[in-house]
C-alpha cells in the first residue's frame, strides 16, 4: 500500500472574468506563492510538480514546460496531467499518487485557466468527436439542458427547484473573498435571467473566470511538521466512464460516473452513511440543476428526493452537509482550475482556515470533479490521519 | 521503493501516414497485445493511464477518445499529456501506491495535424509564437550551438543517422530503416541549417503500450518481468534564450537522482544498452553527453570509437530510435519498450548480447526542456 | 525605472488556423458510405452484450470487446432530449459565428441502443418535444461529401 498523504496548504488567486494584467504564468505564480507561504514552505522545499489546464483555452501547447517561471518548476520533475473539466482533481489525485508511491515528499499540485484568453465555447466544442459531433454540438450547456429536462420530467422538479441552488451558492460566495461573482442573486433573479438553452437560464449556468490554485501535498511524517492540522487523503477515486457522447445520455441512471466514482471513494475511507459521516462538500455544480440531481448520484439523498433535501436546509450553510461554502463553480469557473479548488476548499474546510465560510467542527470534507464526458472524480479528506 | 516491473509490452508499426486506422484503433490494437505479451485479461489491470495531447489529436481533452479503447470502463483512468516516458512514470507512482497493474498506453497521428503549426504552439505565445519558430528551427539553433561550443562537424553528427537508420533494419516496427552513408546525410536537402533532412526524423502515426505491474502480478505473468530499478524526471528554463542549449543541465539532473535510485555510479560500466529519444542526429550524442556516459563535447566520439554501435561496449539506439520513427509522445514510451525487450532477450536480430541492464529515455519541450530518464534491469 | 510601474496592457492575438485531416475508419467509413448508397444508417452489435452502437466502432467499452456485426438501421428515430441554442458563440468549425437559434438533438435512431446527436429543423419550442418521431433529411447524392453533414438535419415526421 502507498504512504499516508495530506493536503497542508493551499493557494489561490482571486478570481475575474479577465485578468489582462497578468500572463498564465504569472498568475500561475499567484496561486504557487500563496499555496507556499500557507504551508509556510519556499520553492526549495518542494520535490515535484503536477499541473494542468485544456490546452486550447489559451492555445498554448506543453503547459507544463511553458509555465516553469510560474510553477517553480525550474530543475524540478513537472508533469502534465489534463482531462477535461476534471482536470484539478485529476492533477490533485496525480500529485497524491507522487507522494503516496514513496518517490517524493513534498508535492505542488496546479490548475489555471485563462478562459478569457480564447471564446470559451468554440474552445469546449473542440471536445467532442470532430467526424461526428463538432457539426452539432454547441458546448457544454445543450447536454446539460437535456439532463436537466429528463430530470423535471422524471421528478416534477421545477426551474424554481434548480434556482434554490444558485441563490445558495452565490450567498455562499459572499463570504469568500476569492470568488469571482460576489453579488448576491436569488431565484427571483435567476427566474428573470435571459434563457440560454430551455430550461437553462443565465442564473443557472457557472460564469467563466481567470484564476489558479495550488496545493501543497506531504507525505506522513513530514505532513505533520508542515501543518498542524494537515487534511489527510482519505479516498482519492476517478471514473471517466465515457468515450462517446451517444453512450452518455441514458439519464434514467443518473450520473453513472459519480455513483461509481463515489462508491469506490466510501469504500477506500470506510464511510457506509455518507450524509452522516460528511461534514461538508465541495462539489463541482456547473449548474444548478446538478445541485438536484448529482447529490443523489453521489448518495447524499435517495433518488427523486434531491429537492426535498436541499429545500429542507440540508445543504445550507448551518446544514447537515453544507455544500459549497466557497459559493462554488456557479460563482468561480476558471476551468482548469475548478475542480483543484473544490479539493483546495476542502482542504481549507478540514484545516479549519475557512474564515467566514468555515463550517464547524468539520471532521470529513468532500470534494467532487465533473467533465469530459460525463465524468467524475470523488476526493475525501479527512483531520484522521487514516 | 517496492519493486514494481514491466510485464507486458505492444507497439504497432511505425507509419508514415495510417489513414485507415482512428486513434482507438490504433489503442486498441495495442491494449489487447500488451494484455497478450503479459498474459493478462483486461480484468487483472485495475488503473489505466492514457498519454495524449489536444494539440497533435486536434481535440480538447484528447484522451476522452480512447478511454474504451484503452480498457477504461469503470476504472481509474488519467491521462498525462506529454511523452509516454512520463505517462509511464505516472503508472508506475499508481502501482506504487497500491494499485496492482496499470496499463500505460500513448498515440499519436503525426499525419493528421500540421506538425509546424502544433510545435509552433510550445513556444511564447507574446514573444517567439509570431515568428514562425517551431520544433524544427529551434533544433536547428540547438545544434549550431552545440556543434559550435564543441567544434563538432556536421559529418560527425551524420553518424548517428547512419548509425540509427541501418539498426532500425532489425527492428520490423521501424519505419525508416535504411542503408545510408554519411555523404548522403551531407547530401540531402538543408531543413534548417545545420539540419539536413537525414539528420530529421520523420513524421510517423503509431501507437504503444506497457503494463507496469506489482510483484504479486509479476510473479504469474507470461513473459519474464522487467525490474524498474531507477527513474527520474527534471524540466530546466523555458526560453531558449535563457538556457544554455548545449549543456543539457535537466538530463543531467534527472540521470543523477536515476542513477542513485539504481545505484549506478558508473553508467559506462553498468548499463548495457540506451534508447534515447533522439529525433535529431546531433540529439543522440547531446543526450549521451547528459546521461554521463562521457564528458561534456565528447559524444560524437562515441560513435566515431565505435562504442554506440551494435557491439559496442554500449549499444544506443538498437531500435533505430526517433530517426526512424517519431511518434511524438510514443516515442518515449518506444524506447522504454526497447529497453524492456533488449532485457527480456527477445529483440531478435538487434539484441544485445547479455543486456542486464538498460536505459530508456523520453523528453519533453522545445530542444529537450524536461527530460525523464529510466533504468530497467532483469533482477529484482 | 519608478518603483511603480504602469503602462496600458497590450494584447498578443493570435487567430491563424490549424488545419487537421482526421481519418473516420473503416466502420465509420462504412456509415457515411451506408448514407451514400442506401440512404440510411448503419450500426455495429457487441455480441457481449446486445448493444447495438451508432456512430459504429470496433471496441464496446463495458465489454472490451471487439465489434464486427454492422446492423442495418433505418432513417428514423426517436427524440430522447433537445436544446434550442440560443446563446453566440465562435464555431471552430469555420472560424466565424454560428447561426443561432437551432436546435441540438439527442436522437435515438430506430433499431440502435445509444444516442446519436445532429440538428433538429424545429427552433420553435411550442412544436418540438422529447418522444416524437424524426427522421433523417440526407443532402442529394451529388452534393455528398462522405461527412457528417451529409445528414442536414432532422425533420419531426409525428
Amino acid at each position: 500500500m502507498g504512504r499516508r498523504v495530506a493536503i497542508v496548504g493551499v493557494g489561490q488567486t482571486y478570481h475575474k472574468s479577465h485578468r489582462p494584467d497578468v500572463t498564465s504564468r504569472e498568475m500561475i505564480r499567484e496561486a504557487v506563492t500563496a499555496a507556499l507561504a500557507d504551508a509556510e514552505l519556499t520553492i526549495r522545499d518542494i520535490d515535484a510538480i503536477v499541473i494542468g489546464n485544456m490546452d486550447h483555452f489559451e492555445s498554448i501547447n506543453y503547459v507544463d514546460t511553458y509555465s516553469v517561471e510560474g510553477s517553480g518548476g525550474v530543475m524540478k520533475p513537472i508533469m502534465k496531467v489534463s482531462t477535461g473539466g476534471t482536470t484539478g482533481a485529476t492533477v490533485a489525485i496525480a500529485a497524491y499518487y507522487h507522494v503516496a508511491s514513496g518517490l517524493f515528499d513534498r508535492v505542488l499540485a496546479i490548475g489555471f485557466e485563462k478562459n478569457s484568453e480564447s471564446d470559451t465555447t468554440g474552445a469546449i466544442i473542440t471536445c467532442s468527436d470532430a467526424i461526428w459531433d463538432r457539426f452539432s454540438y454547441s458546448g457544454a450547456i445543450p447536454s446539460l439542458a437535456t439532463e436537466a429536462t429528463a430530470y423535471m420530467e422524471k421528478y416534477g422538479a421545477t426551474q424554481e427547484d434548480a434556482a434554490i441552488i444558485g441563490e445558495r451558492d452565490r450567498n455562499n460566495a459572499l463570504n469568500n473573498p476569492f470568488a469571482h461573482l460576489r453579488r448576491p442573486l436569488t431565484v427571483a433573479d435567476i427566474m428573470a435571467s435571459p434563457m440560454l438553452a430551455y430550461p437553462i437560464k443565465l442564473g443557472d449556468i457557472c460564469p467563466r473566470s481567470d484564476g489558479a490554485c495550488a496545493c501543497v501535498l506531504a507525505a506522513d511524517g513530514v505532513a505533520q511538521k508542515i501543518a498542524r492540522k494537515p487534511a489527510w487523503f482519505k479516498a482519492a477515486a476517478v471514473r471517466h466512464t465515457y468515450t462517446w457522447f451517444g453512450d452518455s445520455t441514458d439519464y434514467n441512471k443518473g450520473l453513472v460516473s459519480m455513483q461509481r466514482a463515489s462508491k469506490d471513494a466510501y469504500q477506500q475511507a470506510g464511510i457506509t452513511k455518507p450524509a452522516e459521516e460528511i461534514d461538508v462538500a465541495e462539489l463541482y455544480l456547473p449548474y444548478t440543476w446538478a445541485g438536484l440531481k448529482w447529490i443523489e448520484d453521489i448518495g447524499f439523498c435517495g433518488p427523486g428526493e434531491g429537492v426535498r433535501f436541499v429545500r429542507d436546509g440540508n445543504t445550507h450553510m448551518g446544514g447537515k452537509i453544507p455544500v459549497n461554502p466557497s459559493g462554488g463553480v456557479i460563482s468561480t469557473n476558471c476551468i482548469g482550475a475548478t475542480a483543484m479548488l473544490r479539493v483546495a476548499e476542502a482542504a481549507i474546510q478540514v484545516m479549519g482556515r475557512g474564515g467566514k465560510r468555515q463550517v464547524p467542527d468539520v471532521k470529513n470534507a468532500l470534494a467532487t470533479g465533473f467533465g469530459g464526458c460525463f465524468w467524475s472524480d470523488v476526493v475525501i479528506l479527512s483531520t484522521e490521519r487514516p | 521503493m517496492d519493486n514494481a516491473a514491466i510485464v507486458g509490452v505492444a507497439q504497432t508499426k511505425y507509419e508514415r501516414r495510417k489513414k485507415d486506422q482512428i486513434l482507438a484503433d490504433l489503442v486498441f490494437d495495442v491494449t489487447r497485445a500488451a494484455l497478450d505479451d503479459a498474459g493478462l485479461a483486461i480484468g487483472d489491470i485495475d488503473s489505466v493511464v492514457t498519454v495524449s495531447n489536444d494539440f497533435f489529436d486536434g481535440r480538447t481533452i484528447s484522451g476522452m477518445a480512447v478511454g474504451d479503447a484503452a480498457g477504461g470502463e469503470d476504472k481509474n483512468i488519467s491521462t498525462v499529456s506529454g511523452d509516454g516516458a512520463f505517462g509511464a512514470f505516472y503508472g508506475l507512482m499508481r502501482v506504487l501506491s497500491g494499485y496492482k497493474a496499470t496499463i500505460v498506453v500513448a498515440h499519436y497521428k503525426g499525419s493528421e495535424g500540421s506538425v509546424p503549426i502544433t510545435t509552433n504552439g510550445m513556444f511564447d505565445p507574446i514573444f517567439h509564437r509570431h515568428l514562425g519558430i517551431d520544433a524544427i528551427s529551434a533544433a536547428a539553433l540547438q545544434a549550431d550551438a552545440y556543434m559550435a561550443r564543441f567544434g563538432i562537424r556536421e559529418e560527425d553528427v551524420a553518424q548517428v543517422s547512419v548509425k540509427n537508420h541501418g539498426n532500425a533494419k532489425n527492428n520490423p516496427y521501424a519505419q525508416l530503416p535504411m542503408d545510408i552513408t554519411v555523404a548522403d546525410v551531407m547530401k540531402s536537402r538543408k531543413i534548417a541549417e545545420p539540419l539536413k533532412l537525414l539528420d530529421c526524423c520523420p513524421i510517423s502515426d503509431g501507437a504503444a503500450a506497457i503494463i507496469i505491474a506489482n510483484e504479486e502480478i509479476a510473479a504469474r505473468t507470461k513473459k519474464k518481468p522487467v525490474w524498474v530499478k531507477g527513474v527520474a524526471h527534471c524540466c530546466e528554463e523555458y526560453f531558449l534564450g535563457d538556457r544554455r542549449l548545449s549543456d543539457p543541465v535537466a538530463l543531467q539532473d534527472a540521470a543523477r537522482r536515476a542513477y542513485a535510485m539504481a545505484g549506478i555510479t558508473d553508467p559506462m560500466a553498468e548499463i548495457d544498452v540506451a534508447e534515447v529519444l533522439e529525433p535529431f542526429s546531433y540529439m543522440e550524442p547531446l543526450w549521451l553527453e547528459g546521461l554521463g556516459f562521457c564528458k561534456p563535447g565528447e559524444g560524437a566520439h562515441l560513435i566515431e570509437k565505435g562504442i554506440t554501435t551494435m557491439g559496442g561496449r554500449l549499444p544506443v539506439n538498437p531500435s533505430g530510435g526517433a530517426l526512424s520513427a517519431n511518434p511524438i509522445l510514443v516515442a518515449g514510451l518506444a524506447r522504454l519498450i526497447e529497453a524492456t525487450l533488449q532485457v527480456r532477450g527477445e529483440a531478435g536480430d538487434r539484441q544485445v548480447k547479455n543486456a542486464a541492464t538498460a536505459l530508456a529515455h523520453g523528453f519533453n519541450g522545445p530542444c529537450g526542456q524536461s527530460h525523464c530518464v529510466w533504468i530497467m534491469g532483469g533482477k529484482k | 525605472m519608478a518603483h511603480q510601474v504602469e503602462s496600458e496592457r497590450l494584447v498578443s492575438v493570435f487567430a491563424y488556423p490549424m488545419p487537421y485531416e482526421w481519418s473516420i475508419g473503416l466502420y465509420g467509413s462504412k456509415f457515411f458510405q451506408e448514407i451514400k448508397q442506401n440512404r440510411r444508417f448503419v450500426g455495429i452489435r457487441c455480441n457481449g452484450c446486445g448493444k447495438v452502437y451508432v456512430p459504429p466502432r470496433r471496441v464496446c467499452g463495458p465489454c472490451f470487446q471487439e465489434l464486427a456485426e454492422l446492423v442495418a438501421l433505418s432513417d428514423t428515430g426517436v427524440i430522447t432530449a433537445f436544446s434550442v441554442v440560443n446563446y453566440p458563440f465562435i464555431d471552430p468549425n469555420t472560424g466565424a459565428r454560428r447561426p443561432i437559434p437551432y436546435t441540438y438533438g439527442y436522437i435515438k435512431l430506430d433499431g440502435a441502443d445509444n444516442i446519436f446527436s445532429h440538428i433538429i429543423n424545429e427552433t420553435d419550442l411550442s412544436k418540438i418535444k422529447v418522444g416524437m418521431k424524426v427522421r433523417a433529411i440526407f443532402k442529394d447524392t451529388a452534393e455528398m461529401q462522405g461527412n457528417i453533414q451529409d445528414i442536414k438535419y432532422f425533420d419531426i415526421v409525428a
